[in-house]
């Protein structure tokens, strides 16, 4: 081989291996909108030397009719543990087992085996939190610490109180309100339940998902709301204060998957077991504003976060807390019917 | 040996042929684009909700029933689809109101354009579509700010000294009104104008002439000569108001379903596909009623008149 030859094949060689990792150097991600920190994907493609795009959806319902589908093209999505179980049931996620990864060690305890997904062997925790109320204390100096603010309004927030239209959340916590268990087809307690709802309306000022802004602005002195959420209103107006209603309050976690139909799958591994890493799943959690489920990550958590009590839940209200799971289809059903007679 | 009538008949009968076969690719796109989507939604109207989303493939006439009839949730009787009937008629009297609203306003509008000079009127013309430069989402939200309580209308009356507190018209039927009417205005004003602007203006000067007063002159006049635009930006604006979307869950807080926010709920959370399917065919059905009405009684009025 005279040296031509040998830079012609050289050239070959290096366009061929740079081919490849292009083809490999992929990561699609499936996530909701505003939720996925720039910096940590970043680290992510600096460190693995992947290129990464990401497509937002807006509903749990949004995201597994699409995936349902086939031919996404997306190798990761970031469904709800209410939506877990039928992800999993419907073989829509590839079985990757992170519990057998090597940063599973950081997963806290107590998101070690879920129900709604016992032993981790398809889902990493990407965020959790809760489910309460958000009061404007210059507007309502009264317990706040109840469901009682959002379904018997008091009536200095009468006519400027919101509820987040999320209709098992709503549900959900009306249920806890009337002294249900979470999703019960105990009819004497769904009618309990409609009536206190529909009762509750005339003093709602609104049913919509905008309450950063509309809190913000004074529209709603008080709504229902999720504790990121919350957090960032308390920071913007040192007024606004979360409360963790004391009938029972809803717990969420939303958590990444593999999609079977996944064609990057070894980067969406990596980046599962990637995102279990303590000073990511900090960095994950300093834009998305809510815990994350790793534990040790409290080190490098935001100053503001790391105390909040929106995100720490404070002892004497842990035992109130309960993951919500979704109800079987008949609970469904009649949960869709009442929802429609109180928004008729 | 064919005769010369037969070779031309044969050619014409090519030609004939060429032309379907030359237009079938354009035929055939806007057959399946136009209806094909519409016959799913047709099939699956007619199919069982299958459990969180989706349907499956087993023929039930269920959700139609359900769009006029409701079960009881807890003593199983079987009523009129109250709910249905109150969502219904609230975008069907919004999508009323809005266009008499707009057409108030738009009527004047459009007079007053087609009575200026003609440079001018290029300019007012010019100026009817600016709103159509800015998305949607975007004018509404402007309505937004200029409505809330700590916005522009409130902070002048209460600056001014007319009210003590401010006026809630955000999240109220009032709000959803008034965005609508503005969004949909130049839709009516358009028409209108270009019916205006035909109109020959010395018909208007000899009923002057005979002593006609301004109010029929109005009537007997100009509204029958712009009869045609009225109805167009009438049509324009009602249809898309029946269905309309951002606007009321924007202003109106979405505590109270419009149509499409019912439509979406069954693709939605409420997990119920074929209803939302029948649903959608519904609304399909009562705008095309009223605009068979409109139609023939334009019609027959028109038909009149000539008579």
């Amino acid at each position: 081989m005279n040296w031509k030859t040998k830079a012609g094949a050289l050239c070959v060689a290096l366009m061929a291996s740079t081919g490849l990792a292009r083809a490999e150097g992929v990561l699609n991600i499936y996530n909701w909108g505003n939720y996925t920190s720039p910096d940590v994907i970043k680290k992510f493609e600096e460190k693995y030397n992947i290129k990464v795009t990401i497509t937002d959806y807006d509903s749990n319902d949004t995201a597994l009719a699409k995936v349902r589908q086939g031919g996404t093209g997306f190798d990761i999505a970031v469904p709800s543990q209410t939506f877990v179980p039928i992800w999993i049931k419907e073989g829509l996620v590839l079985e990757t087992d992170p519990s057998k990864m090597e940063n599973f060690k950081n997963v806290a305890p107590e998101w070690a085996n879920p129900d709604f997904d016992p032993g981790r062997k398809y889902t990493v925790p990407w965020a959790w939190g809760t489910i309460g109320i958000v009061v404007n204390t210059d507007a309502y100096k009264g317990p706040s610490d109840t469901w009682g603010i959002i379904f018997n309004t008091p009536d200095e927030l009468k006519g400027k109180t919101n509820v987040v239209p999320e209709m098992n959340d709503v549900l959900f916590a009306a249920t806890k309100y009337v002294g249900g268990e979470q999703c019960t087809d105990d009819k004497a307690v769904l009618k309990k339940v409609r009536d206190t709802l529909v009762a509750a309306k005339p003093n709602w000022i609104a049913m919509e998902y905008n309450t950063i802004e509309k809190m913000g602005a004074g529209d709603f002195k008080a709504t229902s709301d999720w504790n990121g959420s919350a957090l960032r209103q308390r920071l913007a107006h040192p007024e606004i204060h979360f409360f963790y209603p004391k009938e029972g309050y809803g717990i969420w976690s939303d958590n990444v998957v593999v999609l079977k139909e996944a064609k990057n799958v070894e980067n969406a591994k990596l980046f599962q077991n990637f995102i279990m890493d303590p000073e990511v799943a900090a960095g994950l959690s300093a834009f998305h504003r809510y815990a994350n489920g790793i534990a040790g990550s409290d080190k490098y958590m935001p100053a503001d976060m790391k105390d909040a009590p929106e995100v720490v839940i404070p002892a004497d209200v842990r035992s109130k807390g309960e993951l919500q799971r979704l109800c079987s289809p008949e609970v469904q059903d009649i949960y869709s019917k009442i929802w429609t007679e109180l928004q008729k | 040996m064919a005769s010369a009538e037969e070779i031309a008949r044969a050619a014409d009968r090519k030609d004939i042929r060429d032309r379907w076969l030359l237009s079938a690719p354009a035929l055939i796109i806007i057959l399946v684009a136009a209806t094909g989507p519409l016959l799913i939604v047709l099939v699956y109207s007619f199919l069982t909700s299958a459990a969180y989303g989706g349907v499956e493939w087993k023929f039930s006439p269920e959700a139609w029933v359900s769009v006029f009839l409701e079960r009881d949730i807890f003593d199983d009787t079987l009523s009129l689809a109250d709910a249905n009937i109150t969502i219904f008629w609230r975008s069907i009297k919004l999508a009323l109101m809005t266009t008499v609203v707009t057409l108030a306003l738009g009527f004047p509008t459009a007079y007053f354009m087609a009575t200026r000079s003609e440079k001018t009127r290029d300019l007012w013309l010019f100026l009817i579509t600016i709103p159509f430069w800015t998305n949607l989402l975007i004018r509404t939200f402007a309505v937004l700010q200029i409505i809330r309580n700590e916005g522009i209308i409130n902070t002048l009356l209460m600056k001014a000294g007319i009210i003590s507190a401010p006026i809630q018209i955000l999240f109220t039927d009032t709000a959803i009104l008034i965005g609508m009417a503005y969004v949909y205005l130049p839709l009516m004003v358009l028409p209108i104008y270009a019916s205006m602007e035909k109109l020959d203006f010395r018909l208007v000067e000899a009923g002057y002439d005979l002593y006609a007063s301004r109010w029929q002159v109005l009537r007997r006049i100009i509204l029958p000569l712009v009869k045609p635009g009225v109805i167009a930006g009438s049509i324009l604006v009602f249809i898309p108001a029946i269905g309309a979307y951002v606007t009321p869950s924007i202003l109106g807080g979405g505590k109270n379903m419009m149509i499409s926010n019912f439509i979406e709920l069954q693709f939605g959370q409420a997990h119920n596909w074929p209803l939302g399917s029948a649903l959608a065919i519904t609304v399909m059905v009562i705008v095309m009623i009223a605009l068979l009405v409109y139609v023939r009684n334009t019609g027959a009025a028109s038909g009149e008149r000539r008579g």
